[in-house]
């Protein structure tokens, strides 16, 4: 299906674009702040993406997905600290370690429905918080040290300025294709026909919650890709990337991109790390002119900025 | 055994307080099926008022109640500005805009008070230690924490089940359309609610507030505990927030406290001293797990709509 000329997909080709050009910008005019500040938001966008796909179209709003930033970052941050520094073994367990996770707690949260599903997975997130701080040969509270960024045998220099944010970039990229072949597929149609009515699809034969635990194990697996990535970037990882404050930032994310738009949680990314940082530059009061600014979103512009993009195309 | 004493009362003063808390909430989510993450907020707002209003008035009593006052007030001007456009909006629409709230109020704390904490010092004839059984001496101002806060949920169960507008409260939680059909200004209601659970979660933080540094974020932490509870006890259920929060209290606050012993016994030295302060600190949300993999609508459910 070819995809049609309209607002929304002008600006997701257009950022795109802008996301593949970003080195070349930063090489010409010598701003590398910009290239680090959009490594963050590509790691960021990636584990917004992949909370969309539970969340926008899996109907399951999970209040815990952070848990899964700091799974990753710790087993890649663990395996560093004890000598394992190959990116080979590290990523797989991380990946590993996260889809572990989320089938355990899944397969208890989904269970329930509604607020107690929120309510349920942010405990569990909550649980994983109390467990790193309590490593204390890892760190505990202070957070852990990466030393050394993984090592991927001369494949990539992840120390390299450009290559990590292309990989960073690829990991978005593969992961946005991923998500999309998903939601198109007919696990995923029937993922989103189990979100807009259970019993219909109960009555006509799914099981309902494996397509869904199958479809949470995938999202936090991809979540845990980023949490990887996070750890090499900030060369450290600590309790506070699991927090819940943290889960709702990627809320907050993929809500103020479009939920269930493919690119929404991309744009979300983009423009809610974007305003944080550039009202840190000029007050240090940025929770103040954020705070309203998330408020009249919700109030004036539903669907996020996709869906507004959405409505100014149809006009 | 003096110990367990002392640790039990202190448990069942942090389950009250947090019943002041999560009584708001629950009354807020049961009656307008609002999400409000900015509830914590309020209480953080109570004990900065308390700390500010007593040091100018000089007096505890009339300090916390001016406070208590203006978090009222500020808990119906929120409402009236922001909040009741979001009645009716889908659950996600609420956290996002009450998160926005939190980041608002985090700053706007740190602009007029400062980034560093306040102190909220206790008048003399509150620090002294009563004897409450032979041999046992108990804070006076924890026991006041307990003697209040009792005082507030009789208070409230009267109002709820005794008088009028609890009537209404009760009906808007069972069905709201029905009474608005009736005739109910619910919109007042609404304010009424949102206000009284503003004015709860503001005694709460000024009562909490010579316990602890009064600081910014103080609210986050606690406002996860007092949705656990609303979880636990059913959504919308003052009963079971009054129950859940006093078994959450003292669970938690025996855990804390006998915890790591009990696991020395169990456990290596070492072992013990890294599991013991993950595990208390779990403890709740350990319980709220599993009670909601046992029972998902709570323990003690509000009657279906």
């Amino acid at each position: 299906m070819m995809p049609k000329l309209n607002a929304s997909n002008a600006v997701a080709a257009l950022m795109c674009a802008a996301l593949i050009l970003l080195p070349v910008y930063s090489a010409a005019t010598g701003n590398i702040f910009i290239l680090t500040l959009f490594t963050r938001i590509t790691i960021y966008a990636l584990a917004a993406a992949s909370l969309n796909l539970i969340m926008g179209y899996g109907g399951m709003m999970s209040f815990g997905h952070a848990a899964y930033l700091g799974i990753g970052g710790y087993a890649v941050g663990i395996l560093a600290a004890e000598g394992i520094g190959s990116g080979f073994i590290q990523w797989p367990v991380a990946l590993v370690v996260s889809a572990l996770f989320a089938l355990l707690i899944g397969a208890l949260s989904l269970r329930t429905r509604g607020v107690y599903f929120i309510m349920i997975t942010l405990a569990f997130a909550q649980m994983a918080y109390y467990v790193a701080s309590a490593l204390s040969r890892y760190g505990g509270d202070d957070g852990l040290t990466v030393y050394k960024r993984s090592d991927f045998a001369g494949l990539i220099n992840l120390s390299d300025r450009n290559q990590f944010y292309y990989l960073c970039l690829a990991c978005l990229f593969g992961g946005l294709y991923l998500i999309w072949r998903i939601v198109n597929s007919r696990f995923g149609l029937v993922v989103q026909g189990v979100r807009s009515n259970e019993q219909r699809m109960q009555a006509i034969g799914f099981h309902a919650n494996r397509y869904r635990l199958v479809c949470f194990v995938i999202a936090g697996t991809i979540c845990g890709l980023a949490g990887a990535l996070l750890a090499n970037n900030t060369d450290f990882v600590s309790p506070a990337v699991m927090y819940w404050t943290r889960s709702g930032d990627l809320m907050v994310m993929v809500i103020l991109g479009g939920m269930g738009s493919l690119f929404g949680p991309v744009v979300g990314a983009i423009v809610y790390l974007l305003l944080e940082e550039l009202l840190s530059q000029f007050t240090e009061f940025s929770g103040l002119i954020l705070g309203p600014v998330l408020l009249l979103i919700v109030l004036f512009a539903r669907g996020g900025i996709m869906g507004l993009l959405g409505r100014m195309s149809r006009g | 055994m003096y110990l367990v004493v002392e640790q039990l009362l202190n448990g069942l003063q942090f389950g009250l307080l947090l019943f002041l808390l999560a009584a708001g909430l629950t009354l807020v989510f049961g009656i307008m099926d609002f999400v409000n993450l900015a509830h914590g907020s309020l209480y953080m707002m109570g004990a900065y008022f308390a700390a500010t209003f007593v040091a100018w008035t000089g007096s505890f009593v009339l300090g916390a109640l001016i406070a208590l006052g203006a978090t009222l007030l500020l808990g119906i001007a929120l409402e009236y500005v922001a909040l009741r456009h979001l009645y009716g909006r889908d659950h996600l629409d609420q956290v996002l805009a009450t998160f926005g709230l939190i980041l608002f109020f985090n700053d706007a704390v740190r602009l007029i008070w400062g980034p560093a904490g306040l102190a909220l010092p206790l008048p003399a004839w509150l620090t002294v230690p009563v004897q409450i059984i032979p041999g046992v001496y108990y804070p006076a101002y924890r026991l006041m924490i307990i003697a209040v806060a009792l005082a507030v949920a009789a208070m409230l169960y009267l109002v709820v089940m005794r008088t009028r507008i609890g009537m209404l409260i009760r009906a808007g939680a069972s069905n709201r359309e029905m009474i608005g059909a009736l005739g109910i200004n619910i919109k007042l209601l609404f304010t009424l609610v949102f206000g009284l659970g503003a004015a709860l979660a503001g005694l709460a933080g000024l009562m909490q507030a010579p316990i602890l540094t009064v600081q910014i974020g103080m609210g986050e932490n606690i406002l996860i505990l007092a949705f656990v509870i609303i979880v636990i006890g059913g959504i919308g259920s003052i009963r079971g927030a009054f129950m859940a929060a006093i078994f959450v209290g003292i669970i938690d606050t025996m855990g804390r406290a006998f915890l790591p012993d009990l696991l020395r016994k169990v456990l290596s030295g070492a072992a013990a001293s890294t599991a013991a302060p993950a595990l208390s600190s779990m403890l709740i949300y350990l319980l709220m797990a599993i009670i909601l993999v046992l029972r998902p609508e709570g323990l003690f459910p509000a009657a279906k709509r």
